[in-house]
């Protein structure tokens, strides 16, 4: 569980909050919370992972800080999210990860890289990798496809096994049943809600970003990053099916499927990650909590960097540096997908099942509103 | 930094609702309009960073408002609250031109959201702002801010210079330095005096210590006291204010919203002598909460303690503070510092007097006393079941009543009849022209927002005229 006092400071501001309530038109926390009395702790870790960071309430809050009452909810939200992360992922001594998220994620990705150019230039040998290559298989030329494809599921299976065990360990700590958790109503719900960024609309006017004027541009940076993560999955995928069931073997032509799925989603994953890291670095400090900051520079600089590389190697696939941008990608690639489960990429898990908790009481409340 | 040598057309003072209102209104006619508010940037806003909904009159409803709110009704419910406290012609006109606020408000930045939960009652007649008053005011300073209007925070009027009915001169602190800052006409919105304990001692003694000031510290009425010193008419009584049942753990200033019981229909409520003083059962809370605050100010020691037992608990709105709690009504009491025995006596008297009924808090029900002084005459049942509660309560003090007179062009009445030529008021420093007692939930903000519109309108037309 995380740390007992800051679970008694949540509490602390969301009996302030219940008293209150001014704010409960801006997203799904506040009337989930006024759902209840009092708060145990999985319903604070549950309202803390239902905060999409908004942080209209901040700005609107008559007790935000210097008043005595000291209301930061974003803050201790983000405090509790990284702690929730922390908690309950697999294995527990891996949990330390979390805590230096930046130093994890760039040290991370600095081995991969190192590793991968030490085991591609020592086992092809300089001259191999600095001759460019063309047509089919040029890219097995230098990193071989299994070498390519094994880890890389090794890794994906294995982070999606943690995700899901930290997520069923949140689920639980809420006292969500596992058949609650297979809703297929409240999971559709939650899908729309996820996919819409709804709670990224705050009360209609966006998020309190960068500082207190309410914006769009956060929600839509977070869109160009998520679709253009999904678009480079379906490019990934689209790829596999050419090269298993038609036997077409990469690279393929600029305008292929995968190529141009790949590109799109490159060209939209860089300019969403870095939009999100300016906007970061631009923010007010006083609603966030700087482990999570860490952890979502990490997480961003990380995506960038890794469809930089991609966009990177199609400009040079046909030249003499394709070799070494290969690698370089593949290990960004790498650390990624190792740091995914200890790192920011967590959020899509809890967040997710904190929407399907919030559909589900959201559901059950309803009946009951409308008789009174 | 601001430039305040600058001779500018229109000064407003304060820097709530009415005086926002007010300078975005002026800045429309006049070139250089200057807001002075007297608190830090982050406290900014006075006593509206606190509020949550506003009163207007509309024909039929809409996404936001469940029903119409007549002229007539409005009208009716204003005079009953004041008991005829009113200037006629003045409250019509609040209530005529608050017609189109929801469109004023909402070209002005302001975003509204649905009734909040525990509201209902204000469903019909009122619009609530998404995120409260201190987004109203964000919303509000972000227009003035692109209109034009200068703002200066931490910037407080010592002096206002008046002479044969006219202002020529207002004495600023500001930055560390004094600055005498000229305008052709000047808005005053810089509230009442609640703040201001000294001035409350002049009619409560030692009394005023006691009181809670739910607003914020900076409505000290300096400016009220000045104009009526340099032979402004006043209005309202001086004595009088505003005033709910706080919770008495809640700070001394500033508490707003969280600080309020409502727990108080659902048991009994006993002073500093363990004895009842009051019927708890009168009315429907929202209809009586705000007599509470006057009650409990004239009790000894300013305090007194809402009662009740398991039953009851989870009846009302969550509050701030935790309730005291214990097994026993002996032990709950020493826990309060109240006499045991005399707290036992007082409900076992309450209990014995108790007819049966059925409960019901969504209607006046058939619980009720008998034999008992004073009754309680709803929703009165057996404090019996354990663990026994107690919240502590004091006098949280909203807004006085005192305040400056004025005309329907928004210009303060002078003692010899004639209005200023170029002295404004809105906001709380003249609602005693319209409410002069009783109060109707988020009335405040309708008149300073409408007079707030006038003042900034005819200030400007002086100004550029």
């Amino acid at each position: 569980m995380p740390s007992p006092e800051l679970l008694k400071e949540t509490n602390r501001q969301l009996v302030i909050c219940n008293a209150c309530r001014y704010c409960e038109g801006f997203c799904a926390v506040f009337p989930a919370m006024e759902r209840r009395r009092t708060f145990s702790d999985g319903d604070l870790t549950y309202l803390a992972n239902l905060c999409f960071d908004c942080r209209a309430c901040f700005y609107a809050c008559q007790y935000a800080p210097p008043h005595e009452f000291a209301v930061n909810v974003p803050k201790v939200f983000a405090e509790l999210r990284a702690e929730t992360y922390r908690d309950y992922t697999w294995p527990g001594i891996l949990s330390a990860l979390y805590r230096r998220g930046g130093l994890t994620g760039g040290l991370v990705s600095l081995v991969c890289v190192v590793v991968a150019l030490l085991l591609v230039f020592g086992l092809k040998g300089p001259t191999a990798v600095f001759t460019a290559q063309h047509g089919e298989g040029a890219f097995y030329r230098i990193v071989p496809f299994l070498a390519m494809v094994l880890p890389a599921l090794g890794i994906t299976l294995y982070g999606f096994a943690v995700l899901m065990i930290g997520a069923v360990r949140f689920w639980r700590s809420t006292r969500g049943s596992f058949v609650e958790m297979l809703d297929r109503g409240a999971f559709w719900r939650a899908t729309q809600d996820a996919f819409s960024l709804r709670y990224m609309r705050g009360g209609g006017d966006g998020c309190n970003y960068p500082e207190a004027a309410f914006s769009h541009v956060r929600r839509r940076l977070h869109h160009l990053v998520f679709y253009g993560f999904l678009l480079d999955l379906a490019a990934t995928t689209v790829a596999a099916i050419y090269d298993h069931v038609f036997g077409w073997i990469a690279p393929y032509p600029l305008l292929s499927w995968p190529v141009v799925l790949g590109t799109i989603g490159g060209i939209m994953l860089v300019i969403g990650t870095s939009g999100m890291l300016y906007l970061k670095w631009r923010s007010d400090r006083e609603p966030t909590d700087r482990e999570m900051a860490a952890m979502d520079v990490a997480f961003l600089l990380s995506l960038s960097l890794t469809s930089l590389t991609g966009l990177l190697l199609l400009a040079v696939r046909e030249t003499a540096l394709m070799g070494t941008m290969l690698t370089i990608h593949l290990g960004l690639v790498a650390a990624l997908f190792l740091t995914m489960p200890y790192g920011k990429f967590a959020h899509l898990f809890y967040r997710y099942a904190a929407l399907i908790r919030n559909s589900i009481e959201e559901r059950a409340a309803a009946p009951a509103a409308a008789g009174h | 930094m601001l430039d305040l040598t600058q001779a500018f057309d229109v000064l407003v003072i304060g820097g709530g609702n009415a005086g926002l209102c007010a300078a975005m209104t002026a800045k429309r006619t006049a070139p250089r309009v200057l807001l002075l508010e007297s608190s830090p940037e982050v406290f900014r806003g006075g006593n509206s960073r606190h509020t949550r909904d506003i009163r207007y009159m509309h024909d039929r409803g809409n996404d936001y408002a469940t029903g119409p709110y007549t002229q007539e009704e409005f009208w009716d419910d204003l005079r009953r609250v004041t008991g005829g406290e009113t200037t006629e012609p003045l409250a019509r006109l609040t209530i005529r031109d608050s017609v189109d606020l929801d469109e004023w408000m909402a070209t002005h930045g302001v975003r509204w959201q649905r009734p909040l939960a525990g509201t209902l009652h204000l469903a019909r007649t009122n619009l609530f702002f998404l995120g409260g008053g201190k987004a109203m005011i964000n919303a509000y300073y972000d227009t003035a801010r692109r209109l034009g209007v200068e703002v200066a925070y931490a910037a407080e009027v010592r002096q206002l210079k008046v002479a044969d009915g006219a202002f020529h001169f207002a004495t600023v602190s500001y930055n560390g330095t004094s600055h005498d800052v000229r305008a052709k006409a000047v808005v005053v919105a810089s509230g009442g005096f609640e703040a201001n304990i000294p001035w409350l001692r002049k009619y409560w003694g030692d009394a005023a210590d006691n009181f809670v000031i739910r607003g914020t510290k900076y409505n000290q009425g300096l400016m009220l006291e000045q104009l009526l010193e340099q032979g402004a008419k006043p209005v309202g009584n001086p004595r009088e204010f505003h005033a709910v049942a706080v919770d008495a753990r809640a700070p001394k200033f500033d508490g707003g919203i969280v600080t309020r019981l409502d727990s108080v229909p659902f048991g009994i409520v006993v002073n500093r002598d363990a004895q009842r003083f009051y019927d708890e059962g009168e009315d429907f809370w929202p209809k009586r909460y705000a007599i509470w605050g006057g009650l409990i100010a004239r009790q000894p020691g300013q305090v007194a303690y809402s009662i009740g037992d398991a039953k009851a608990m989870g009846r009302f709105m969550p509050s701030v503070f935790p309730a005291v709690e214990a097994g026993t009504l002996a032990e709950l009491a020493r826990t309060l510092g109240l006499d045991p025995a005399a707290v036992q006596a007082t409900v076992d008297a309450f209990n014995r007097s108790v007819r049966p009924g059925t409960f019901d808090a969504s209607q006046l029900d058939d619980c009720r006393s008998e034999g008992l002084t004073p009754p309680k005459s709803h929703w009165a049942v057996p404090i019996d079941r354990p663990p026994f509660w107690a919240y502590p309560l004091r006098p949280g003090i909203t807004f006085t009543y005192l305040g400056l007179t004025v005309d329907d062009c928004a210009r303060v009445i002078m003692q010899d009849g004639r209005p200023a030529s170029n002295i404004f008021a809105a906001g709380e420093v003249m609602a005693g022209n319209i409410l002069g007692k009783g109060y109707l939930a988020g009335f405040g903000l309708t008149i300073g927002t409408v007079f707030g519109r006038i003042a900034g309108r005819e200030a400007a037309r002086h100004a550029v005229s």
